[in-house]
Protein backbone atom coordinates (compact mmCIF):
# COMPACT_ATOMS: atom_id res chain seq x y z
CA UNK A 1 0.00 0.00 0.00
CA UNK A 2 1.51 3.15 -0.93
CA UNK A 3 0.64 6.05 1.23
CA UNK A 4 1.14 9.95 0.74
CA UNK A 5 1.20 12.43 4.02
CA UNK A 6 0.95 15.60 3.61
CA UNK A 7 2.41 17.77 6.37
CA UNK A 8 3.27 20.97 7.32
CA UNK A 9 5.76 22.82 9.47
CA UNK A 10 4.47 25.64 12.13
CA UNK A 11 5.34 27.52 15.24
CA UNK A 12 4.81 25.34 18.16
CA UNK A 13 1.93 25.96 20.70
CA UNK A 14 3.40 28.00 23.45
CA UNK A 15 4.75 30.60 20.52
CA UNK A 16 3.83 34.27 21.17
CA UNK A 17 3.45 35.93 18.11
CA UNK A 18 4.97 39.07 17.12
CA UNK A 19 5.20 41.44 14.03
CA UNK A 20 8.22 42.42 12.05
CA UNK A 21 9.47 46.11 10.56
CA UNK A 22 7.48 44.96 7.37
CA UNK A 23 4.26 44.11 9.76
CA UNK A 24 4.48 40.73 8.90
CA UNK A 25 4.54 37.75 11.22
CA UNK A 26 7.49 36.94 12.42
CA UNK A 27 8.95 33.23 12.45
CA UNK A 28 12.62 33.45 13.43
CA UNK A 29 12.80 33.01 16.87
CA UNK A 30 9.92 30.97 17.27
CA UNK A 31 10.01 26.99 17.53
CA UNK A 32 8.61 25.21 14.67
CA UNK A 33 7.19 21.73 15.04
CA UNK A 34 5.23 19.36 12.88
CA UNK A 35 1.81 20.01 13.05
CA UNK A 36 0.79 18.01 16.09
CA UNK A 37 -2.68 16.68 14.24
CA UNK A 38 -0.18 15.50 11.22
CA UNK A 39 2.31 13.30 13.46
CA UNK A 40 -0.99 11.57 13.69
CA UNK A 41 -1.15 10.93 9.93
CA UNK A 42 2.67 9.93 9.53
CA UNK A 43 2.30 7.49 12.15
CA UNK A 44 -0.79 6.31 10.29
CA UNK A 45 0.57 5.75 7.70
CA UNK A 46 3.50 3.89 8.61
CA UNK A 47 0.79 1.54 10.58
CA UNK A 48 -0.52 0.80 7.23
CA UNK A 49 2.94 0.32 5.52
CA UNK A 50 3.86 -2.28 8.03
CA UNK A 51 0.55 -4.30 7.75
CA UNK A 52 0.54 -4.16 4.11
CA UNK A 53 3.88 -3.01 2.73
CA UNK A 54 4.51 -0.38 0.37
CA UNK A 55 5.84 2.70 1.13
CA UNK A 56 5.53 5.81 2.39
CA UNK A 57 6.10 9.02 1.34
CA UNK A 58 5.87 13.00 3.43
CA UNK A 59 5.62 15.75 1.30
CA UNK A 60 5.46 19.53 2.50
CA UNK A 61 5.47 22.68 1.08
CA UNK A 62 7.53 25.40 2.88
CA UNK A 63 11.02 26.47 3.31
CA UNK A 64 14.11 24.64 3.77
CA UNK A 65 13.88 24.90 7.63
CA UNK A 66 10.59 22.51 6.87
CA UNK A 67 13.29 19.76 6.23
CA UNK A 68 13.12 19.11 10.13
CA UNK A 69 9.58 17.86 10.25
CA UNK A 70 10.45 15.94 6.72
CA UNK A 71 13.23 14.23 8.45
CA UNK A 72 11.21 13.61 12.12
CA UNK A 73 8.69 11.58 9.73
CA UNK A 74 11.54 9.64 7.88
CA UNK A 75 12.84 8.94 11.81
CA UNK A 76 9.61 7.62 12.64
CA UNK A 77 9.26 4.79 9.75
CA UNK A 78 8.29 7.26 6.26
CA UNK A 79 10.51 5.86 3.60
CA UNK A 80 10.62 9.04 1.13
CA UNK A 81 10.54 12.66 1.74
CA UNK A 82 9.75 15.84 -0.69
CA UNK A 83 10.23 19.38 -0.05
CA UNK A 84 8.24 21.54 -2.87
CA UNK A 85 10.35 25.14 -2.41
CA UNK A 86 9.96 28.05 -4.48
CA UNK A 87 10.95 31.77 -3.77
CA UNK A 88 7.52 32.37 -6.02
CA UNK A 89 5.70 29.96 -3.17
CA UNK A 90 5.99 32.60 -0.19
CA UNK A 91 2.28 33.99 -0.38
CA UNK A 92 1.23 30.58 -0.91
CA UNK A 93 -3.17 30.12 0.20
CA UNK A 94 -4.97 26.59 0.54
CA UNK A 95 -5.82 26.70 -3.17
CA UNK A 96 -2.02 26.93 -4.16
CA UNK A 97 -0.63 24.54 -1.72
CA UNK A 98 -3.59 22.00 -3.30
CA UNK A 99 -2.62 23.03 -6.81
CA UNK A 100 1.27 22.12 -5.61
CA UNK A 101 0.27 18.71 -3.69
CA UNK A 102 -2.34 17.71 -6.73
CA UNK A 103 0.80 17.75 -9.10
CA UNK A 104 3.22 16.19 -7.06
CA UNK A 105 1.08 13.12 -6.28
CA UNK A 106 -1.08 13.25 -9.26
CA UNK A 107 2.76 12.28 -10.75
CA UNK A 108 3.37 9.47 -8.52
CA UNK A 109 1.58 5.83 -7.90
CA UNK A 110 -0.57 5.76 -4.97
CA UNK A 111 -3.36 4.71 -2.47
CA UNK A 112 -4.19 6.97 0.18
CA UNK A 113 -3.42 9.85 1.09
CA UNK A 114 -3.58 11.16 4.73
CA UNK A 115 -3.15 14.76 6.14
CA UNK A 116 -3.74 16.36 9.83
CA UNK A 117 -7.16 17.45 10.25
CA UNK A 118 -5.72 21.20 10.54
CA UNK A 119 -2.87 23.30 11.02
CA UNK A 120 -2.62 24.99 14.01
CA UNK A 121 -1.34 28.32 12.58
CA UNK A 122 -4.37 28.93 10.25
CA UNK A 123 -6.62 26.68 10.91
CA UNK A 124 -8.53 26.63 7.78
CA UNK A 125 -8.19 22.97 7.33
CA UNK A 126 -9.20 23.57 3.51
CA UNK A 127 -5.76 21.93 1.84
CA UNK A 128 -7.44 18.02 2.17
CA UNK A 129 -10.50 18.64 0.97
CA UNK A 130 -9.23 21.22 -2.03
CA UNK A 131 -6.74 17.82 -2.81
CA UNK A 132 -9.42 15.73 -2.98
CA UNK A 133 -11.76 17.85 -5.53
CA UNK A 134 -8.57 18.71 -7.66
CA UNK A 135 -7.64 14.84 -7.30
CA UNK A 136 -11.27 13.78 -7.96
CA UNK A 137 -11.09 11.34 -5.33
CA UNK A 138 -13.77 10.78 -1.98
CA UNK A 139 -12.96 12.58 1.36
CA UNK A 140 -13.07 11.46 4.78
CA UNK A 141 -12.24 14.04 7.79
CA UNK A 142 -11.90 14.28 11.19
CA UNK A 143 -11.35 10.87 11.79
CA UNK A 144 -10.71 8.90 15.12
CA UNK A 145 -10.70 5.51 13.95
CA UNK A 146 -9.49 4.47 10.58
CA UNK A 147 -9.72 0.49 9.34
CA UNK A 148 -8.33 -0.05 6.08
CA UNK A 149 -8.86 -3.71 4.13
CA UNK A 150 -6.29 -5.45 1.88
CA UNK A 151 -8.30 -5.04 -0.48
CA UNK A 152 -8.91 -1.24 -0.20
CA UNK A 153 -12.27 -1.20 1.94
CA UNK A 154 -12.19 1.72 4.47
CA UNK A 155 -14.58 1.91 7.28
CA UNK A 156 -13.94 5.81 9.03
CA UNK A 157 -15.39 6.94 12.49
CA UNK A 158 -15.67 10.89 11.91
CA UNK A 159 -16.24 13.05 14.64
CA UNK A 160 -19.37 15.68 14.07
CA UNK A 161 -21.16 17.36 16.81
CA UNK A 162 -22.35 15.26 19.49
CA UNK A 163 -21.81 12.31 17.70
CA UNK A 164 -19.78 10.05 15.00
CA UNK A 165 -20.53 8.93 11.81
CA UNK A 166 -19.35 5.58 10.34
CA UNK A 167 -18.38 6.15 6.76
CA UNK A 168 -17.05 3.97 4.27
CA UNK A 169 -15.63 4.20 1.02
CA UNK A 170 -12.75 2.94 -0.91
CA UNK A 171 -9.13 3.83 -2.00
CA UNK A 172 -8.29 5.67 -3.36
CA UNK A 173 -9.49 8.76 -0.95
CA UNK A 174 -8.29 11.58 1.18
CA UNK A 175 -8.44 10.66 4.81
CA UNK A 176 -7.57 13.41 8.09
CA UNK A 177 -6.98 12.50 11.09
CA UNK A 178 -6.88 13.62 14.55
CA UNK A 179 -5.93 12.83 18.16
CA UNK A 180 -7.37 9.51 19.56
CA UNK A 181 -6.34 7.61 16.11
CA UNK A 182 -3.03 6.39 17.26
CA UNK A 183 -0.35 6.72 19.90
CA UNK A 184 2.83 8.52 17.70
CA UNK A 185 5.56 6.47 18.32
CA UNK A 186 8.98 8.28 19.74
CA UNK A 187 12.01 7.42 17.15
CA UNK A 188 15.20 5.89 18.73
CA UNK A 189 18.14 8.81 18.71
CA UNK A 190 19.88 5.97 16.55
CA UNK A 191 16.87 6.40 13.99
CA UNK A 192 17.17 10.11 14.21
CA UNK A 193 20.78 10.20 13.12
CA UNK A 194 20.09 7.62 10.33
CA UNK A 195 16.94 9.94 9.09
CA UNK A 196 19.43 13.06 8.79
CA UNK A 197 20.91 10.88 6.02
CA UNK A 198 18.48 10.33 3.90
CA UNK A 199 17.82 12.00 0.81
CA UNK A 200 15.43 14.71 0.71
CA UNK A 201 13.69 15.10 -3.15
CA UNK A 202 13.23 19.24 -3.24
CA UNK A 203 10.93 20.60 -6.32
CA UNK A 204 10.42 23.87 -7.71
CA UNK A 205 7.61 25.31 -9.31
CA UNK A 206 9.80 24.73 -12.98
CA UNK A 207 10.04 20.82 -11.95
CA UNK A 208 5.69 20.43 -11.26
CA UNK A 209 5.39 22.37 -14.39
CA UNK A 210 3.43 25.39 -12.90
CA UNK A 211 3.65 28.90 -12.86
CA UNK A 212 3.28 31.39 -10.34
CA UNK A 213 -0.20 32.34 -11.46
CA UNK A 214 -1.24 28.53 -11.13
CA UNK A 215 -0.71 28.86 -7.51
CA UNK A 216 -1.35 32.79 -6.85
CA UNK A 217 -3.29 33.51 -3.80
CA UNK A 218 -6.47 35.48 -4.46
CA UNK A 219 -6.88 36.41 -1.13
CA UNK A 220 -4.45 39.72 0.74
CA UNK A 221 -3.97 39.86 4.01
CA UNK A 222 -4.08 44.02 4.96
CA UNK A 223 -3.17 44.19 8.25
CA UNK A 224 -3.04 42.48 12.20
CA UNK A 225 -4.89 43.44 14.99
CA UNK A 226 -4.08 41.68 18.64
CA UNK A 227 -6.79 41.37 21.09
CA UNK A 228 -6.64 43.75 23.89
CA UNK A 229 -5.41 41.96 26.85
CA UNK A 230 -7.79 40.97 29.47
CA UNK A 231 -7.89 42.39 32.67
CA UNK A 232 -7.23 40.44 35.96
CA UNK A 233 -10.68 40.86 37.36
CA UNK A 234 -11.48 39.82 41.67
CA UNK A 235 -10.28 36.82 43.40
CA UNK A 236 -12.07 35.78 46.17
CA UNK A 237 -10.80 33.87 48.68
CA UNK A 238 -12.09 32.93 52.12
CA UNK A 239 -14.42 30.66 53.71
CA UNK A 240 -17.21 29.15 51.09
CA UNK A 241 -20.08 30.47 53.08
CA UNK A 242 -18.35 34.22 52.44
CA UNK A 243 -17.36 33.63 48.49
CA UNK A 244 -20.50 31.48 47.65
CA UNK A 245 -22.69 34.10 47.48
CA UNK A 246 -20.53 36.63 46.35
CA UNK A 247 -20.25 34.35 43.43
CA UNK A 248 -24.02 33.70 42.93
CA UNK A 249 -24.65 37.68 42.84
CA UNK A 250 -21.49 37.86 40.06
CA UNK A 251 -23.34 35.55 38.06
CA UNK A 252 -26.89 36.63 38.14
CA UNK A 253 -26.75 40.11 39.11
CA UNK A 254 -23.78 41.61 38.07
CA UNK A 255 -22.66 39.50 34.57
CA UNK A 256 -26.44 38.67 34.08
CA UNK A 257 -25.37 35.50 32.41
CA UNK A 258 -27.94 33.02 34.79
CA UNK B 1 -25.68 40.17 -6.81
CA UNK B 2 -27.60 38.07 -4.12
CA UNK B 3 -26.26 36.49 -0.74
CA UNK B 4 -26.31 32.95 -0.65
CA UNK B 5 -26.48 31.30 3.08
CA UNK B 6 -26.28 26.89 2.68
CA UNK B 7 -28.49 25.62 5.26
CA UNK B 8 -27.53 22.32 7.08
CA UNK B 9 -29.83 20.28 8.52
CA UNK B 10 -29.17 16.40 10.49
CA UNK B 11 -32.31 14.66 10.92
CA UNK B 12 -34.89 18.16 10.47
CA UNK B 13 -32.42 19.86 13.25
CA UNK B 14 -30.93 23.07 11.72
CA UNK B 15 -27.84 23.84 14.09
CA UNK B 16 -27.66 27.84 15.84
CA UNK B 17 -24.45 28.59 13.52
CA UNK B 18 -26.70 28.39 10.65
CA UNK B 19 -28.93 30.88 11.69
CA UNK B 20 -25.95 33.52 12.75
CA UNK B 21 -25.07 32.97 8.98
CA UNK B 22 -28.90 33.39 7.53
CA UNK B 23 -28.94 36.40 10.41
CA UNK B 24 -25.41 38.00 9.14
CA UNK B 25 -26.76 37.20 5.50
CA UNK B 26 -29.87 39.48 5.94
CA UNK B 27 -27.30 42.32 7.24
CA UNK B 28 -24.88 42.24 4.54
CA UNK B 29 -27.38 42.16 2.06
CA UNK B 30 -29.87 45.03 3.05
CA UNK B 31 -25.97 46.99 3.77
CA UNK B 32 -26.25 46.59 -0.19
CA UNK B 33 -29.98 46.08 -0.98
CA UNK B 34 -29.19 42.90 -2.36
CA UNK B 35 -31.80 39.63 -2.30
CA UNK B 36 -31.11 36.67 0.30
CA UNK B 37 -31.14 33.55 -1.42
CA UNK B 38 -31.30 30.26 1.02
CA UNK B 39 -30.99 27.04 0.14
CA UNK B 40 -31.67 23.54 2.44
CA UNK B 41 -30.89 20.07 1.36
CA UNK B 42 -32.55 16.65 2.91
CA UNK B 43 -34.84 13.64 2.67
CA UNK B 44 -37.72 15.84 4.09
CA UNK B 45 -37.04 19.40 4.68
CA UNK B 46 -40.63 21.16 3.54
CA UNK B 47 -41.15 21.61 7.43
CA UNK B 48 -38.38 23.63 7.40
CA UNK B 49 -39.32 26.31 5.48
CA UNK B 50 -41.43 28.65 7.37
CA UNK B 51 -38.61 28.85 9.96
CA UNK B 52 -36.22 29.77 7.66
CA UNK B 53 -38.24 32.33 6.28
CA UNK B 54 -38.49 34.11 9.50
CA UNK B 55 -34.89 35.27 8.62
CA UNK B 56 -36.24 37.20 5.74
CA UNK B 57 -34.81 35.05 3.27
CA UNK B 58 -36.26 35.95 -0.37
CA UNK B 59 -35.79 32.26 -2.21
CA UNK B 60 -35.66 29.48 -0.63
CA UNK B 61 -34.02 26.88 -2.77
CA UNK B 62 -35.45 23.69 -1.77
CA UNK B 63 -34.22 19.92 -2.81
CA UNK B 64 -35.41 16.99 -0.83
CA UNK B 65 -34.36 13.34 -1.93
CA UNK B 66 -34.19 10.35 -0.17
CA UNK B 67 -30.52 9.81 -0.99
CA UNK B 68 -30.08 13.28 0.22
CA UNK B 69 -31.25 11.74 4.13
CA UNK B 70 -27.47 11.84 5.36
CA UNK B 71 -25.12 14.47 4.71
CA UNK B 72 -22.87 13.21 1.82
CA UNK B 73 -19.67 15.69 0.63
CA UNK B 74 -19.31 14.57 -2.99
CA UNK B 75 -23.40 15.27 -3.90
CA UNK B 76 -24.23 17.79 -1.85
CA UNK B 77 -20.67 19.92 -2.81
CA UNK B 78 -22.36 19.29 -6.76
CA UNK B 79 -25.75 20.72 -5.59
CA UNK B 80 -24.13 23.64 -3.86
CA UNK B 81 -22.27 24.55 -6.65
CA UNK B 82 -25.07 24.11 -9.22
CA UNK B 83 -27.32 26.75 -7.19
CA UNK B 84 -24.60 29.18 -6.90
CA UNK B 85 -24.43 29.23 -10.66
CA UNK B 86 -28.06 29.05 -10.65
CA UNK B 87 -28.49 32.02 -8.48
CA UNK B 88 -25.19 33.75 -9.40
CA UNK B 89 -24.91 34.61 -5.59
CA UNK B 90 -21.42 35.78 -5.60
CA UNK B 91 -21.04 35.82 -1.65
CA UNK B 92 -22.18 32.25 -0.13
CA UNK B 93 -22.25 32.27 3.98
CA UNK B 94 -22.48 29.21 6.24
CA UNK B 95 -22.56 28.69 9.82
CA UNK B 96 -19.15 26.70 10.83
CA UNK B 97 -19.40 23.28 11.80
CA UNK B 98 -18.19 19.81 11.25
CA UNK B 99 -20.13 19.53 8.20
CA UNK B 100 -19.71 23.01 6.65
CA UNK B 101 -15.71 22.55 6.99
CA UNK B 102 -16.02 19.61 5.01
CA UNK B 103 -18.09 21.13 2.85
CA UNK B 104 -16.95 24.61 1.61
CA UNK B 105 -13.62 23.96 0.92
CA UNK B 106 -14.66 20.93 -1.62
CA UNK B 107 -17.15 23.55 -3.10
CA UNK B 108 -14.34 26.37 -3.45
CA UNK B 109 -12.07 24.56 -5.22
CA UNK B 110 -14.91 23.80 -8.06
CA UNK B 111 -15.95 27.29 -8.51
CA UNK B 112 -12.46 28.91 -8.19
CA UNK B 113 -13.84 30.46 -5.25
CA UNK B 114 -12.03 31.80 -2.35
CA UNK B 115 -13.29 30.94 0.96
CA UNK B 116 -12.42 32.58 4.53
CA UNK B 117 -13.13 30.19 7.22
CA UNK B 118 -13.69 31.18 11.01
CA UNK B 119 -14.50 34.55 10.01
CA UNK B 120 -15.23 36.39 13.24
CA UNK B 121 -16.22 40.34 10.91
CA UNK B 122 -17.26 41.12 8.05
CA UNK B 123 -17.16 44.85 6.98
CA UNK B 124 -18.28 47.05 3.70
CA UNK B 125 -15.69 49.65 2.48
CA UNK B 126 -15.28 51.40 -0.40
CA UNK B 127 -12.93 48.39 -1.95
CA UNK B 128 -15.87 45.86 -1.26
CA UNK B 129 -15.90 43.18 1.95
CA UNK B 130 -13.40 43.06 4.44
CA UNK B 131 -13.05 39.83 6.58
CA UNK B 132 -11.78 39.46 10.27
CA UNK B 133 -9.98 35.74 10.51
CA UNK B 134 -8.33 35.04 13.61
CA UNK B 135 -4.49 32.93 13.25
CA UNK B 136 -2.56 30.64 16.02
CA UNK B 137 -6.00 30.10 17.63
CA UNK B 138 -6.60 34.01 18.56
CA UNK B 139 -3.41 35.21 19.28
CA UNK B 140 -3.47 37.13 16.69
CA UNK B 141 -6.67 38.72 13.93
CA UNK B 142 -5.86 39.17 9.87
CA UNK B 143 -7.63 41.29 8.10
CA UNK B 144 -8.72 39.84 4.81
CA UNK B 145 -9.82 40.37 1.47
CA UNK B 146 -10.79 37.91 -1.63
CA UNK B 147 -10.45 39.07 -4.98
CA UNK B 148 -12.16 36.15 -6.40
CA UNK B 149 -15.70 36.57 -8.49
CA UNK B 150 -17.26 34.18 -6.04
CA UNK B 151 -16.00 34.93 -2.16
CA UNK B 152 -17.62 31.94 0.05
CA UNK B 153 -17.39 32.74 4.33
CA UNK B 154 -17.26 30.02 7.43
CA UNK B 155 -18.64 32.02 10.36
CA UNK B 156 -17.77 31.53 13.48
CA UNK B 157 -20.49 29.99 16.10
CA UNK B 158 -21.65 32.63 19.02
CA UNK B 159 -19.99 35.55 16.59
CA UNK B 160 -22.69 37.09 14.96
CA UNK B 161 -26.58 37.72 16.45
CA UNK B 162 -29.28 36.11 15.59
CA UNK B 163 -31.85 38.27 13.96
CA UNK B 164 -35.22 37.96 13.03
CA UNK B 165 -36.79 39.90 9.93
CA UNK B 166 -40.76 39.72 8.40
CA UNK B 167 -41.08 39.15 4.84
CA UNK B 168 -42.64 36.77 2.74
CA UNK B 169 -40.35 34.27 0.31
CA UNK B 170 -40.46 32.33 -2.57
CA UNK B 171 -39.77 28.64 -2.59
CA UNK B 172 -38.10 26.87 -5.23
CA UNK B 173 -38.23 23.71 -5.79
CA UNK B 174 -34.72 21.81 -6.88
CA UNK B 175 -35.60 18.69 -9.23
CA UNK B 176 -32.59 17.02 -9.94
CA UNK B 177 -30.62 13.49 -9.20
CA UNK B 178 -28.20 13.52 -6.84
CA UNK B 179 -24.74 12.30 -7.78
CA UNK B 180 -23.35 9.34 -6.19
CA UNK B 181 -21.57 9.25 -3.15
CA UNK B 182 -18.42 7.77 -2.74
CA UNK B 183 -17.77 8.08 1.05
CA UNK B 184 -21.16 6.80 2.20
CA UNK B 185 -22.63 7.45 5.55
CA UNK B 186 -24.00 4.29 6.96
CA UNK B 187 -24.76 4.93 10.16
CA UNK B 188 -24.48 8.02 12.95
CA UNK B 189 -23.84 7.09 16.20
CA UNK B 190 -25.43 9.71 18.62
CA UNK B 191 -23.10 10.46 22.43
CA UNK B 192 -23.85 13.80 23.57
CA UNK B 193 -26.73 14.97 21.18
CA UNK B 194 -28.64 16.09 24.78
CA UNK B 195 -25.60 18.32 25.51
CA UNK B 196 -24.48 21.57 23.88
CA UNK B 197 -21.85 21.60 21.24
CA UNK B 198 -19.00 22.96 22.55
CA UNK B 199 -18.48 25.32 19.75
CA UNK B 200 -22.16 26.70 20.10
CA UNK B 201 -22.83 26.77 23.82
CA UNK B 202 -23.65 29.89 25.78
CA UNK B 203 -21.95 28.65 28.75
CA UNK B 204 -18.79 25.81 29.11
CA UNK B 205 -17.52 24.05 32.09
CA UNK B 206 -14.00 22.38 31.73
CA UNK B 207 -11.74 20.58 33.69
CA UNK B 208 -8.09 20.40 33.34
CA UNK B 209 -5.34 18.77 35.04
CA UNK B 210 -6.41 19.73 38.51
CA UNK B 211 -9.12 17.48 39.07
CA UNK B 212 -6.33 14.82 39.56
CA UNK B 213 -8.62 11.60 38.17
CA UNK B 214 -10.67 10.83 35.85
CA UNK B 215 -13.72 10.24 37.88
CA UNK B 216 -13.86 14.29 38.43
CA UNK B 217 -15.62 14.88 35.64
CA UNK B 218 -18.27 13.73 36.91
CA UNK B 219 -18.41 16.87 39.35
CA UNK B 220 -18.04 19.17 35.89
CA UNK B 221 -20.66 17.19 33.87
CA UNK B 222 -22.91 17.93 37.53
CA UNK B 223 -22.32 21.66 37.35
CA UNK B 224 -22.87 21.60 33.51
CA UNK B 225 -26.17 20.14 33.23
CA UNK B 226 -27.24 22.25 36.06
CA UNK B 227 -26.32 25.43 33.99
CA UNK B 228 -27.45 24.14 30.91
CA UNK B 229 -23.59 23.86 29.26
CA UNK B 230 -21.64 22.40 27.55
CA UNK B 231 -18.07 19.82 29.03
CA UNK B 232 -14.86 20.58 28.01
CA UNK B 233 -11.20 20.00 28.70
CA UNK B 234 -7.77 20.90 29.14
CA UNK B 235 -5.14 19.26 26.77
CA UNK B 236 -3.84 17.26 29.79
CA UNK B 237 -6.81 16.24 31.00
CA UNK B 238 -7.61 14.56 27.51
CA UNK B 239 -4.02 13.15 26.89
CA UNK B 240 -5.16 11.51 30.62
CA UNK B 241 -7.77 10.24 28.66
CA UNK B 242 -10.20 11.40 31.07
CA UNK B 243 -11.98 13.30 27.96
CA UNK B 244 -12.38 12.54 24.75
CA UNK B 245 -10.67 14.72 22.01
CA UNK B 246 -13.54 16.04 21.19
CA UNK B 247 -13.88 17.57 24.74
CA UNK B 248 -10.61 19.42 23.85
CA UNK B 249 -10.56 23.50 24.71
CA UNK B 250 -7.83 24.95 23.28
CA UNK B 251 -5.18 25.45 19.87
CA UNK B 252 -5.12 21.71 19.24
CA UNK B 253 -8.41 21.19 20.16
CA UNK B 254 -11.65 23.57 19.63
CA UNK B 255 -11.47 27.52 19.88
CA UNK B 256 -14.60 28.64 21.77
CA UNK B 257 -16.58 31.87 22.44
CA UNK B 258 -19.25 31.45 24.81
CA UNK B 259 -20.50 33.90 27.70
CA UNK B 260 -19.53 32.39 30.31
CA UNK B 261 -16.60 29.95 30.73
CA UNK B 262 -15.76 28.04 33.82
CA UNK B 263 -11.94 26.87 34.37
CA UNK B 264 -11.61 23.67 37.12
CA UNK B 265 -8.44 23.28 37.89
CA UNK B 266 -7.08 23.90 34.77
CA UNK B 267 -3.71 26.18 35.03
CA UNK B 268 -3.91 28.58 31.47
CA UNK B 269 -0.92 27.49 29.25
CA UNK B 270 -0.64 29.42 26.64
CA UNK B 271 -2.73 26.99 24.09
CA UNK B 272 -5.55 26.55 26.06
CA UNK B 273 -5.78 30.50 26.51
CA UNK B 274 -5.96 30.73 23.08
CA UNK B 275 -8.67 28.71 22.35
CA UNK B 276 -11.13 30.24 24.85
CA UNK B 277 -9.60 34.38 26.12
CA UNK B 278 -12.73 35.70 23.65
CA UNK B 279 -15.16 34.11 26.19
CA UNK B 280 -17.65 37.29 27.42
CA UNK B 281 -16.46 36.03 30.90
CA UNK B 282 -13.91 34.18 32.19
CA UNK B 283 -14.48 31.97 35.70
CA UNK B 284 -11.34 29.97 37.45
CA UNK B 285 -11.57 27.59 40.00
CA UNK B 286 -7.80 26.99 41.24
CA UNK B 287 -5.71 26.12 44.61
CA UNK B 288 -2.91 27.78 43.03
CA UNK B 289 -3.37 32.14 43.60
CA UNK B 290 -0.15 31.93 40.95
CA UNK B 291 -2.18 29.98 37.69
CA UNK B 292 -2.34 31.50 34.55
CA UNK B 293 -5.67 31.40 34.28
CA UNK B 294 -5.94 33.53 37.80
CA UNK B 295 -4.75 36.47 35.62
CA UNK B 296 -7.03 37.11 32.54
CA UNK B 297 -10.51 35.63 35.04
CA UNK B 298 -13.22 37.72 35.42
CA UNK B 299 -13.25 36.19 38.40
CA UNK B 300 -10.95 33.74 40.51
CA UNK B 301 -12.20 31.49 43.03
CA UNK B 302 -8.95 30.18 45.43
CA UNK B 303 -9.47 27.01 46.68
CA UNK B 304 -9.56 23.06 46.63
CA UNK B 305 -12.61 22.09 43.57
CA UNK B 306 -13.97 19.27 44.99
CA UNK B 307 -14.89 21.95 48.00
CA UNK B 308 -16.07 25.00 45.66
CA UNK B 309 -17.95 23.09 42.95
CA UNK B 310 -20.53 21.14 45.36
CA UNK B 311 -20.80 24.63 47.61
CA UNK B 312 -21.36 26.42 43.96
CA UNK B 313 -23.86 24.01 42.39
CA UNK B 314 -25.56 24.10 46.16
CA UNK B 315 -25.81 28.11 45.88
CA UNK B 316 -27.12 27.96 42.35
CA UNK B 317 -30.23 25.17 43.08
CA UNK B 318 -31.13 28.00 46.03
CA UNK B 319 -31.11 31.07 43.88
CA UNK B 320 -33.37 28.31 41.03
CA UNK B 321 -35.56 28.16 43.77
CA UNK B 322 -36.06 31.55 44.74
CA UNK B 323 -36.60 32.76 41.13
CA UNK B 324 -40.14 32.31 40.00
Amino acid sequence: MNVMVCIKQTFDTEARIILNGAGEIDGNSVLQIMNPSDEYAVEEGIRLKERYGGQVTVITVGDDAAVKSLQQALAMGADHAVLVSDPRLKMLDSHGIAVVLSRVIGRMEYDIILCGRLSIDGANAEVPSRLAERLDLPQVNLVSKLQVSAEGKVDARRDIEGGVEIVETNLPAVITVQKGINEVRYPSLRLVMQAKKMPIRKLGLDDLDLTAEDVSSPITIEGYLFPPPRRQGRTLTGSLPEIIPEVIRFLYEEQKIL
Amino acid sequence: MPFLVYVEQRDGRIPKPCWQALSEGRRMADARGESLIACIMGNRVSDLADAIFEYGVDDLFLHEHESLARYETEPHAALLSDIQKKTSATIVLMGQTSMTRDLAPRVAERLGAGLVTDCTGMFWDDQGLLYLRPLYAGKVTARLRMHTPIQMVLLRPNIFPMAKKAGAGRVHRVVAEPSPARAKVVDIVWQQRDRPELTDAEIIVSGGRGLGKAEGFQLIEELADLLGAAVGASRAAVDAGWQGQPQQVGQTGKVVTPNLYVACGISGAVQHMAGMSTSRCIMAVNKDPEANIMKVADLSLEGDLYEVLPALMRGIEEKKQQRP
